[in-house]
């Protein structure tokens, strides 16, 4: 839309956020367009879409910050809004992969040059000058020959109609003025005053509230006695709802763990709540079924969902079984067999890691309004594209008439990139007549599945007699899916290098969890080199400095998928930052690096013991994700990932019997707390001009190990199956 | 069913609500007052942390005729425009990944410093472990603490 002015009411800017109120006096009378993403009010106020859902890593703040920089606005006048899921207007409305400002970056700089130019553009014809002449500063258009100058107030009227340019320059990487420095969050008020910003919040007149009731995993509905719960008070409805339909051939973000669930609906969730205690259901053993997928670049699979109840122990002992078995050959280089028996020294370590549960801090929600011919869905989702291609089908609609608007999410970790709460909700609003907040408790919530999957991996290394690698094997597996990247790290700085995968499928529901399979291969991996470096009589971070010299200048095979010299340049920054050589005394120091989602991340770990417990003294992690946008924000981002995966390290833990998970809520699933926390952590990142790549998973993975590493120094313990409490001996009470 | 006399952010009233009904639950579906979160149902989490008669507890379990005609006050309630020490200082600290913890975070330490005004990192640590951070902002919680401590 070019030329003309809008008028929007109050409500709408309701929706918007400004990280400095009083820096705007006023509203502007009159908006003018000029993309999808900007607006200029006539009084200079700049309006600015943020695409992307947020789940925490903040690019509400950090996308419009790349369109002000090129806008070249001042921040301050800047108010943020964040769009609905809106495919015509945006591309890739995805949070997830750690890839938003990376694939952002390029569209977001070129929308707020375009307006910049036509800006110019257009004061170059009101002035009569050529509009090379032009330059802007903080929102004002100058030419230095006349003296003119224009607010991008004035001139927005006519700009806003100004042919749109089909090619324009973008700032160099030194004239960024608000991209490089740090701003605070635009949502930071609206958190701090309870503000309704989450799905779970959402509310509508006449809205009811639902909530669900599903089996174990293995099994489905035989009957329901809803005898009890129809005449409770606010029960309005009882029923069984189908998520899919049998038919449907589902894309990768479909992941449904129970193909029917029973629903209950009501006016208050205080009332529904009760009515899900009564309600009795009785299950059967499910059948064995199949599913039709779509897999990101792997095409149509079918996967097999196996009929039965299953147990971690039985997932132990068939993961140990299938360990000793062979495995799909994913790279070969060298011949490593002859390399292995020709060694002076050889290391062999086995690695396991359970399920976990995301445990979002804001449960499964989503609110839904089907009628006859469109639908309205408000809720937490990473990835509403492809849920509305299943929404579509499963509502009997067209796509453009299923309207998703982005709410906050109250944590993601991949999980909510899964949309089956949107499809419920759907179901349900369309049975109901009515519209609906769908809710799932905690126990729900921790029950669901969709985990990040059970690994193993045994590692295998051969030194020759000078303590060279000359041999180096990795066979891992998991149920359902196996772990193994195989192109990694230190594939290509070794002449003999085997890569095996397995995998055992299981009717128990995963999905990506933070830095999938990356978060135990680099727990594994790292802990193994760790080993391996202590055999061949070498520091750690030389031991891989010297790896990855020889990746470099001699590499080995193909498609290795990573830059040596900018790993190398993470370990280099970390061994400074964190004084490897002089730690401070009475700490055990463990270092683990790792590269994955495009960043890459090395890490030390200084803790202490206090009686058996570990306490973690300080995380220094150094990061080479090219440009930062938002420093401080970026280093809170690293400081999650690394908190988190101490967490996770030390206590994540998902088991099952009988298809039933055997934790549904806190006090059985020990999450990290302030306790538990590290005293302080240090994100340093390397000054380049690399185009920037994400934070919200590569600071997670290596963690693992560090703490590992950190761990054996302090108790001359090795810990090679996570969670790593569970190994510690705590006296008298938990740690 | 039975008629509640409720005093929620100095505002008094009578609710028509089941007395067991956890306040939590009549905070948001009744009040409209929705920056009191649910996480878990069973206090341990700590992100419906609200103030009654000035201690901080789990709206969560708490069933509404336990309030009757006491002081309750939300984080809606807890400064007139954001500008209370804490809430101040999250900004200062830029505390929030995520952001749904932090109104039970902001709300756990303020009834924490008003008894205590001047702690020590061990005190507030103990203070604040009932507290789940899914994000881990855990140590920006504890600088910002500090700060309001401090101010």
């Amino acid at each position: 839309m070019a030329g003309g002015g809008m008028l929007l009411s109050f409500s709408w800017l309701a929706g918007c956020v400004q990280s400095d109120k009083d820096a705007i006096p006023e509203m502007p009378e009159e908006w003018f367009e000029f993309n999808s993403f900007i607006k200029i009010g006539n009084n200079g106020v700049i309006h600015l879409m943020s695409p992307n859902p947020e789940f925490g890593s903040n690019v509400k703040t950090s996308m419009p910050m790349i369109l002000a920089d090129e806008l070249d606005v001042d921040w301050k006048n800047v108010i943020v809004e964040q769009a609905d899921f809106f495919p015509e207007r945006f591309d890739r409305q995805f949070t997830g992969g750690s890839q938003g400002i990376r694939q952002g970056w390029k569209p977001l700089r070129t929308a707020g040059a375009t307006a910049r130019q036509m800006l110019v553009n257009a004061a170059a014809k009101q002035w009569n000058v050529p509009d090379k002449e032009i330059t802007t500063e903080g929102g004002t258009l100058y030419h230095k020959g006349t003296g003119k100058k224009a607010g991008y107030g004035e001139i927005a009227s006519i700009a806003a109609g100004m042919p749109v340019p089909a090619e324009v320059t973008t700032k160099d990487v030194g004239d960024f003025k608000i991209i490089g420095t740090s701003r605070k969050n635009v949502e930071g008020k609206n958190i701090v005053t309870g503000k309704p910003l989450f799905g779970i919040d959402y509310k509508e007149d006449g809205m009811l509230i639902a909530m669900i009731v599903h089996p174990p995993f293995g099994m489905m509905i035989k009957s329901l006695d809803d005898s009890s719960v129809r005449s409770m008070p606010g029960i309005k409805d009882v029923f069984t709802i189908k998520t899919l339909t049998e038919d449907y051939e589902r894309n990768g973000f479909d992941t449904t763990s129970f193909l029917e669930l029973a629903v209950i609906v009501g006016n208050t969730t205080w009332e529904v709540m009760n009515a899900k205690k009564a309600l009795k259901a009785e299950w059967e053993l499910m059948p064995e079924y199949s599913v039709t997928m779509q897999q990101f670049g792997r095409g149509k699979v079918t996967a097999v969902m196996p009929k039965g109840l299953e147990s971690t122990e039985g997932h132990r002992a068939e993961m140990q079984k299938a360990s000793k078995g062979k495995g799909d050959i994913l790279r070969k280089d060298g011949n490593p067999e002859a390399a292995f028996k020709t060694a002076a020294k050889v290391l062999e370590r086995t690695y396991t890691a359970p399920h976990l549960a995301h445990n979002t801090m804001e449960p499964v929600n989503c609110f839904a309004h089907v009628t006859a011919d469109k639908a309205k869905i408000y809720g937490p989702i990473q990835a509403p594209e492809f849920i509305r291609n299943t929404l579509a089908a499963r509502l009997g609609m067209p796509k453009e008439n299923i309207r998703i608007k982005l709410a906050r999410m109250g944590g993601g970790f991949g999980i909510r990139a899964y949309g089956h709460h949107l499809v419920e909700a759907a179901v349900i609003s369309q049975k109901i007549k009515a519209p609906v907040k769908l809710i799932y408790t905690r126990e729900d919530d921790m029950t669901y599945g969709i985990y990040r999957p059970t690994y193993t991996a045994t590692y295998r290394a051969a030194l020759d007699k000078d303590n060279n690698l000359i041999a180096f094997h990795v066979k891992g597996g998991g149920i359902p899916e196996h772990p193994i990247h195989a192109n990694r790290f230190p594939a290509g700085a070794v002449d003999n290098y085997l890569a095996e995968a397995w995998a055992i499928p299981s009717n128990i529901t995963i999905g990506a969890f933070r830095a999938p399979r990356s978060n135990f291969n680099a727990a594994a991996e790292q802990s193994f080199l760790d080993e391996l470096a202590e055999l061949a009589g070498k520091d750690p971070i030389d031991f891989r400095l010297q790896l990855l010299e020889r990746a470099k200048n001699d590499p080995v095979g193909k498609d290795n998928d990573y830059d040596p010299d900018r790993y190398a340049g993470v370990l280099k920054l970390v061994k400074e930052k964190s004084n490897w050589n002089q730690p401070p005394a009475n700490v055990s120091r463990g270092v683990a690096a790792y590269f994955c989602h495009n960043t890459y991340v090395a890490e030390v770990v200084d803790l202490k013991l206090d009686g058996n417990n570990p306490v973690i003294q300080s995380v220094v992690a150094a990061v080479d994700c090219g440009i930062v946008v938002n420093p401080d924000a970026a280093k809170n981002m690293g400081e999650g990932g690394i908190i988190d995966g101490i967490g996770n390290a030390l206590f994540g833990e998902m088991t099952f019997k009988d298809g039933v998970p055997d934790k549904n809520n806190f006090h059985q699933y020990r999450m990290i707390r302030q306790k538990e926390s590290p005293k302080s952590v240090e994100v340093h990142f390397v000054k380049n001009e690399e185009e920037p790549t994400g934070l919200g998973e590569p600071l997670f993975p290596p963690v693992f190990a560090a703490v590992a590493n950190a761990l054996y120094k302090a108790t001359g313990k090795r810990f090679y199956d996570q969670p790593f409490a569970k190994h510690i001996e705590t006296n008298p009470s938990r740690m | 069913m039975a008629a509640i006399n409720i005093n929620i952010n100095g505002a008094k009233r009578v609710i028509e609500v089941d007395p067991k009904t956890p306040v939590l639950w009549v905070l948001r579906d009744h009040l409209d007052l929705v920056g009191t979160k649910f996480g878990c149902g069973m206090a341990q989490c700590g992100a419906c942390t609200i103030h009654v008669d000035g201690n901080a507890m789990r709206s969560c379990i708490l069933p509404i005729s336990q309030i009757e005609n006491k002081a309750v006050v939300t984080i809606e309630g807890l400064s007139e425009d954001g500008d209370h020490p804490l809430q101040k200082a999250w900004l200062e600290h830029d505390v929030a990944q995520c952001g749904y913890c932090q109104t039970g975070q902001i709300m756990n330490a303020a009834a924490f410093l008003k008894q205590n005004p001047n702690p020590s990192d061990d005190e507030i640590e103990t203070a604040m472990q009932g507290n789940i951070c899914r994000c881990a902002t855990y140590v920006r919680i504890k600088a910002a603490i500090k700060t309001a401590a401090n101010s």
